[in-house]
C-alpha cells in the first residue's frame, strides 16, 4: 500500500482512537476521588519556594496547607 | 574568572567564520560570515578584558543553595531592549506602507524591514521574555538551581547570536521565504543547537526538582520548547546548494510545502505566543494577586485540550487553495473547537483575581495583566470566528488579518510580558518597589489606546478591502481595479501608524522606568489612589 494511504488510515482509526482515549483519560483521571485535595496543594506551589533554602515549605510542615489567603504573615523573598 | 574554554570557542568560532566568509560561493554568504566573525572577535575581547589574574577566592562559585537569576537579569534587559527595537521598527515599516517614498533601497525596503519586525517582536522580544521568565519560574517551582551550570548563559548569548544573524541576514536580503522561518539552512542549525542546550537545562532542572508536583506553568513552557524544537526541524528540512553559500531547497515542494509551512506558522503562534505565555500567566497572575490560581484543575484540562486541538489547526491558513478540501475543513473545526479551552483558561486567569478585583484598580501591574488576558480572551474568539471558510473568504488577504494577529500580539503577548517584567524587576535587582507606579500606569494606557487604534482601524481597512475586492457590477466585471483598494487604505494605514506609535512609546516609559529602578532610583511621586502605601493583610 501507499505511503501516503497507508498513514491515513492510521490517521483516522487507530491514531484517532489513541488521541482520544488518551484526553478523555487525562478528564478522567483529574476529577477522580482526592484530585481536588491535590490540586488545591499544587495551586500553592509558587508560593513556597521564592527561597531555595527552605527545606520543608510551609505547604509540607503539617502535611496540610498551611494558607488561608489572605496571607497575613508571608515571608517572601 | 578565567573564560579560557569559552575563549577558546568563540575564538575557534572566528576564526571559522573568517574561512567561511574567503570561501563564500556567494557574496551574501561572504557579509553574513563577515558579521559573524566581527560579532565573535568582539565576544573574545569583551571575555578577554574580564580575565582575573588574582586566585579565585574560595567560595566564590555559584552555590548550588542559589537559585541561578543573573541570567534572568540579563533575560529581562534584552527583553525591554529588543521590545523597544521590534517596536520602532514595526512602526517604520507602517509608515512604509503608507509613505512608500519611506522605502530604502535595498536594505530597508519593505519586504526586508517587515520581517526584521515580525521576527524581532516574536523571536527577539517573545523569545527573549520565554527564556528568562522560564528560567525563573521553573527554578522557583522546582525548588532547585538552573539545570547545567552555565548551561543558562550559552542559552542567552546563543540565542542573542541567533537574533544578530537572522536580523542582519534580512536587511542584507538573506531569506528562505517562509513566514517567520525565514533565516536561511545555517542559522536554523545553530537555532536547533541552542534550542536542545535550552531543553537541557529546562528539562534538567524539572528533573532534579525537590517539588514533588510539577506545577502547570512548567507543563506549558516544556509543550512550548519540546513543540518549537519539533516544528523548527520539520519545517527547515533543506538542502543547501553549497556549504559555503546562503541559498537552500525546501525538501518538499508544492502544496506539502505550503502544508508544512502552515503547520510550522500556525504552531508557532499556538505554542510560542500561546502556549508559553500561558506559563506567564499561570505564575506571575497569582503572584502578582497573591492568589492561587482559580481552578488547578481547570488549568491542566486546558493545557491537554490546548495541545491536543491546536495542532491541528494550521490548515485555516490555506482556505481555498490547492489543499485538499478535507483538510481545510479539518483545520476550520479544530479551530473552532480550540475556542472552548482558549476561553476556559481565560475565565481561569480572570478568576484568579475573585476576592480581589479591587486590585484592579489600585495595582496597574494586575490591571495590565488583566487587560493582557481579556486580548487573549478577544483573540481567540476572534480567530476561530476567521477560520471559518466563509468569513475567511471575505477576510482572508486583507489587513483584518493583521489586525487580528496584532490584538493577540500586542495585548495578550505584549501585555503579559509588561506585567511580569514589571513584578520581576524589583525582585531581581532587590529594589523595594518600581522606580515609578505612575509611570506603569501610564504605559498601561498608551498601550490599550495603541492597539484599540490598531486593531479597529485594521477591522475597517480590511473589509473594506474585502468588499471591494469581491464587488461586481451588474456586467459580472470587478468594478475596482486592486490598485483602486490599495489607494482606499491610505488613511487607515496613516492611523495605524499612530496606534503603534502610541504603543512604542508605552515600551519607551517602561524602559525608562525599568532603567530607573535597577539603577536603585525611586520616583517621587503621590501613590496610585486607593493602593496601600505598605504592604499588608488584605482584610
Amino acid at each position: 500500500m501507499e505511503t501516503y494511504t497507508l498513514m491515513r488510515h492510521f490517521a483516522d482509526s487507530w491514531g484517532l482512537v489513541a488521541m482520544m482515549v488518551f484526553f478523555f483519560g487525562v478528564v478522567v483521571f483529574i476529577f477522580r476521588p482526592g484530585a481536588r485535595n491535590a490540586a488545591h496543594q499544587a495551586a500553592f506551589i509558587p508560593f513556597d519556594h521564592d527561597v531555595i533554602g527552605s527545606e520543608k515549605s510551609e505547604r509540607h510542615a503539617g502535611g496540610k496547607p498551611l494558607h488561608t489567603f489572605p496571607h497575613a504573615a508571608r515571608k517572601e523573598d | 574568572m578565567k573564560y579560557t574554554f569559552e575563549m577558546i570557542v568563540l575564538g575557534v568560532g572566528a576564526f571559522l567564520a573568517l574561512v567561511g566568509a574567503g570561501f563564500a560561493q556567494d557574496r551574501l554568504f561572504g557579509a553574513h560570515m563577515w558579521v559573524l566573525f566581527f560579532v565573535l572577535l568582539g565576544g573574545t575581547i569583551l571575555l578577554l578584558q574580564r580575565i582575573e589574574f588574582r586566585p579565585a577566592v574560595a567560595g566564590a562559585a555559584p552555590r548550588q543553595s542559589e537559585y541561578f537569576d543573573e541570567v534572568v537579569k540579563y533575560g529581562v534587559i534584552a527583553t525591554v531592549f529588543w521590545g523597544v527595537v521590534g517596536f520602532l521598527v514595526g512602526v517604520i515599516a507602517a509608515l512604509q506602507l503608507a509613505f512608500p517614498d519611506l522605502n530604502v533601497e535595498p536594505w530597508f525596503n519593505f519586504g526586508r524591514v517587515r520581517p526584521l519586525h515580525t521576527s524581532a517582536v516574536i523571536f527577539a522580544f517573545g523569545g527573549n521574555a520565554l527564556i528568562a521568565t522560564s528560567f525563573y519560574v521553573v527554578q522557583r517551582t522546582s525548588r532547585a538551581r538552573l539545570f547545567g551550570g552555565n548551561l543558562g548563559w550559552f542559552v542567552f548569548w546563543g540565542y542573542q547570536l541567533f537574533i544578530v544573524l537572522a536580523a542582519t541576514g534580512y536587511l542584507l536580503g538573506i531569506t528562505q521565504s517562509r513566514e517567520y522561518a525565514e533565516p536561511e539552512w545555517y542559522v536554523d542549525l545553530w537555532l536547533t543547537i541552542v534550542w536542545v542546550a535550552y531543553l537541557v537545562a529546562f528539562l534538567g532542572t524539572i528533573l532534579v526538582r525537590k517539588e514533588p508536583h510539577i506545577y502547570v506553568a512548567n507543563w506549558f513552557y516544556l509543550a512550548f520548547i519540546v513543540t518549537i524544537a519539533m516544528l523548527h526541524i520539520v519545517n527547515n528540512l533543506a538542502v543547501p546548494v553549497s556549504f559555503f553559500g546562503s541559498k537552500s531547497y525546501s525538501a518538499f515542494s508544492g502544496v506539502q510545502d505550503a502544508l508544512t509551512q502552515w503547520w510550522y506558522g500556525h504552531n508557532a503562534v499556538g505554542f510560542f505566543l500561546t502556549a508559553g505565555f500561558l506559563a506567564m500567566m499561570y505564575y506571575f497572575i497569582p503572584k502578582q494577586v497573591n492568589r492561587p490560581v482559580y481552578s488547578y484543575r481547570l488549568s491542566i484540562i486546558h493545557f491537554w485540550a490546548l495541545i491536543f486541538m491546536y495542532i491541528w489547526a494550521g490548515p485555516h491558513h490555506l482556505h481555498y487553495t490547492a489543499l485538499p478540501d478535507w483538510a481545510q475543513t479539518l483545520g476550520m473545526v479544530f479551530s473552532v473547537m480550540l475556542w472552548m479551552p482558549s476561553w476556559g483558561g481565560m475565565i481561569n486567569g480572570l478568576m484568579t483575581l475573585s476576592g480581589a478585583w479591587d486590585k484592579v484598580r489600585t495595582d496597574p501591574i494586575v490591571r495590565m495583566m488583566v487587560m493582557s488576558v481579556a486580548f487573549y480572551g478577544m483573540a481567540t474568539f476572534e480567530g476561530p470566528m476567521m477560520s471559518i471558510k466563509t468569513v475567511n473568504s471575505l477576510s482572508h488577504y486583507t489587513d483584518w488579518t493583521i489586525g487580528h494577529v496584532h490584538s493577540g500580539a500586542l495585548g495578550w503577548n505584549g501585555l503579559i510580558t509588561f506585567g511580569a517584567i514589571y513584578y520581576l524587576v524589583p525582585k531581581l535587582w532587590n529594589r523595594e518597589r518600581l522606580y515609578s507606579m505612575r509611570m506603569v500606569n501610564w504605559h498601561f494606557w498608551l498601550a490599550t489606546l495603541g492597539i484599540v487604534v490598531y486593531a479597529a482601524v485594521m477591522w475597517v481597512a480590511g473589509i473594506q478591502q474585502g468588499l471591494m475586492w469581491r464587488e461586481y457590477d451588474d456586467q459580472g466585471f470587478l468594478v475596482y481595479s486592486f490598485a483602486e483598494s490599495v489607494a482606499a487604505m491610505f488613511p487607515y494605514y496613516v492611523l495605524r501608524a499612530v496606534g503603534g506609535g502610541l504603543f512604542l512609546a508605552g515600551a519607551l516609559l517602561m524602559a525608562f522606568n525599568v532603567t530607573m529602578t535597577i539603577l536603585g532610583r525611586v520616583r517621587d511621586e503621590a501613590p496610585i489612589l486607593g493602593a496601600m502605601p505598605v504592604p499588608q493583610a488584605a482584610e
